[in-house]
């Protein structure tokens, strides 16, 4: 049986914001099926009561007072930007 | 003697001695580039005026007392997912090909200090994607020693320039052995230092719980020195450790008497080329021979490693890969009539296969209905892992074996099946995944290509690592042995 679908796998990159088109999908299908088929001999172990990983430091919330501090100006933050109008990030249009 | 073939330290002292100026070891290294790269093909971007004007103001500092940095006037060359003030950081990357960052990474910031000279940024495969820098979206780095074979990844542009002798040392990241296995490939010394010793401000994320920035250099003195000008607590970073640093060059004793390695079965066993393992097996007996006992061990989890791997990298990217969508930076889609089609047309013209296939796999893992079967899983695989080497550290000094189950491979031998490629970090990945320094060190030829020994410490005890790493080098020439291009 099949891990992952063709459809699975548009609905991935849909998430993912990728276009694929029919023929991308049909390899992406067949490689992302062989891998997650490689990742299925993790459930050969028992892992009841065993603590997920997240992180390997043990530490909780850095935190810092929330102070206000000269950083990128306008000018630098829009250096690399496509395109911009009067300062501004300019896209096409969100809603028709 | 090349220049390159000294070590940072005689450098050094031929720049205090006023023996030698800035310029000309800048000019070297831009000479070295413009004789070998053509082969090699380890430089993305150039900084050729930025270099010179540098070392033309660190001349000017010569024989004053301003002449303070750790690494005053040496040059270096930085992996391209680095950010640098002005100067392009690609990270491999068609999508990125022509940013431009507005400030500098920590590490960037402390070579400044250390008042190095960047010469250049280096090739990569794309978003640090990669063994064998086939995933670069620009071309194709080649190994020194032969340059029909694969220079390693991700970081092959880092270990190649070092081999080839075009600048004296490197930055690379490591977030699966992307340091460590092209350091092995490319016969020159990769450090990937304990999770959280070394700013990640400024690196930019493939898989936040892994990656970490490492020096890459000719011997295990210079990594140490380069080492210490680039770690330590950074405030930018929340996961940088407030631990104290430690003077690494101090630890270069060559006194390894009593020191208890161990030999995990898994790392010489199924799988690992029969002359990797006897090049590992030499190497046990010159430790022996320094006072060092080895034992076998098992780190049993050692197998699942690159599932886990695969799963947990995979998924932190998907996330981290988020932000290049083509609106605040990076090369636009000119195929868009609707923002939608904005961000899927620049991140599917951008992006390669390899990238796109582990954005893919990751949204996937952590989607609903499979985050429990796979992300969650994978990651309750990595504590027990990390167990594994817990335990094995509580009786002895350092974990040995090789870097890579192989030496370098010919290109194309493996960019059809992914798989394949993956395996190929077997040996590297899970001490990513416990987050515990290691080093490779060159330990001898096969077929006239390098193969690496891999030194794994305790969590921030890389003094421990350079001890072991320099007292073997300088007990064997492998080291001095270079390619010729």
């Amino acid at each position: 049986m099949a891990r992952i679908t063709k459809e699975e796998v548009k609905h991935v990159a849909k998430l993912a914001r990728l276009a694929v088109t029919e023929e991308e999908a049909e390899m992406f299908t067949n490689q992302l099926d062989a891998i997650i088929g490689y990742a299925e001999q993790l459930k050969e172990l028992d892992t009841d009561g065993v603590e997920p990983t997240t992180h390997v430091l043990d530490m909780k919330n850095v935190l810092r007072e929330d102070e206000a501090k000269p950083w990128l100006t306008r000018e630098e933050a829009l250096k690399n930007t496509p395109d911009t109008q009067n300062g501004l990030i300019k896209v096409p249009a969100v809603l028709e | 003697m090349s220049l390159f073939e000294k070590k940072i330290s005689e450098l050094h002292e031929l720049l205090h001695k006023k023996e030698m100026k800035v310029s000309e070891l800048v000019d070297a290294s831009f000479s070295r580039i413009s004789e070998v790269d053509d082969k090699v093909k380890a430089f993305l971007t150039l900084n050729e005026e930025g270099a010179r004007e540098q070392a033309k103001y660190l001349d000017s500092k010569m024989g004053t007392d301003e002449m303070r940095g750790l690494l005053f006037g040496l040059p270096i060359g930085v992996k391209d997912n680095i950010s640098t003030k002005g100067l392009r950081t690609t990270c491999g990357s068609q999508l990125l090909a022509n940013f431009e960052p507005v400030f500098d990474a920590a590490v960037v910031e402390r070579l400044k200090k250390a008042e190095t000279v960047t010469v250049g940024k280096l090739n990569m495969d794309e978003f640090a994607m990669g063994s064998s820098n086939e995933n670069s979206g620009f071309f194709q780095t080649r190994n020194p020693w032969n340059t029909d074979y694969v220079p390693g990844g991700s970081s092959g542009g880092s270990a190649a320039a070092v081999a080839a002798g075009e600048v004296f040392f490197s930055l690379g990241s490591d977030t699966g052995g992307s340091i460590r296995q092209p350091a092995a490939y490319c016969g020159v010394v990769g450090l990937k230092p304990t999770y959280g010793r070394v700013s990640r401000f400024g690196l930019v994320a493939f898989a936040s719980s892994l990656d970490q920035i490492g020096p890459i250099t000719n011997s295990v003195e210079d990594n140490a020195f380069l080492f210490q000008a680039i770690s330590g607590y950074d405030k930018m970073d929340s996961t940088s450790a407030n631990v104290k640093n430690q003077d690494y060059t101090a630890a270069l004793t060559g006194d390894i008497q009593g020191l208890k390695i161990a030999v995990p079965k898994e790392y010489i066993g199924e799988g690992v080329d029969e002359d990797v393992k006897n090049r590992i097996m030499d190497a046990l007996k010159v430790l022996e021979g320094l006072g060092a006992e080895w034992e076998e061990v098992s780190l049993p989890h050692s197998k699942y490693g690159v599932a886990t791997y695969y799963l947990l990298a995979s998924s932190e990217a998907s996330s981290n890969l988020a932000r290049f969508d083509g609106v605040r930076y990076g090369v636009r889609t000119e195929n868009a009539d609707n923002l939608l089609e904005l961000y899927n047309h620049t991140r599917s013209e951008g992006f390669g296969n390899e990238v796109k296939r582990r954005i893919m796999l990751g949204t996937f893992a952590l989607s609903s209905g499979f985050y429990d079967a796979y992300y969650k899983k994978a990651q309750k695989v990595r504590t027990l892992i990390k167990n594994d080497f817990d335990e094995v550290f509580e009786k002895y000094d350092v974990i040995l074996g090789p870097t890579a189950p192989t030496t370098a491979f010919k290109i194309g031998a493996k960019t059809d099946d992914p798989l394949t490629m993956y395996a190929n970090d077997i040996l590297t990945i899970p001490v990513n995944l416990a987050g515990v320094p290691a080093i490779s060190v060159p330990c001898g030829l096969s077929n006239g290509l390098p193969v690496g020994l891999q030194i794994i410490g305790k969590a921030f005890d890389e003094s421990t690592i350079y001890r072991v790493a320099h007292a073997y080098e300088h007990a064997t020439d492998h080291h001095q042995n270079k390619p010729q291009l």
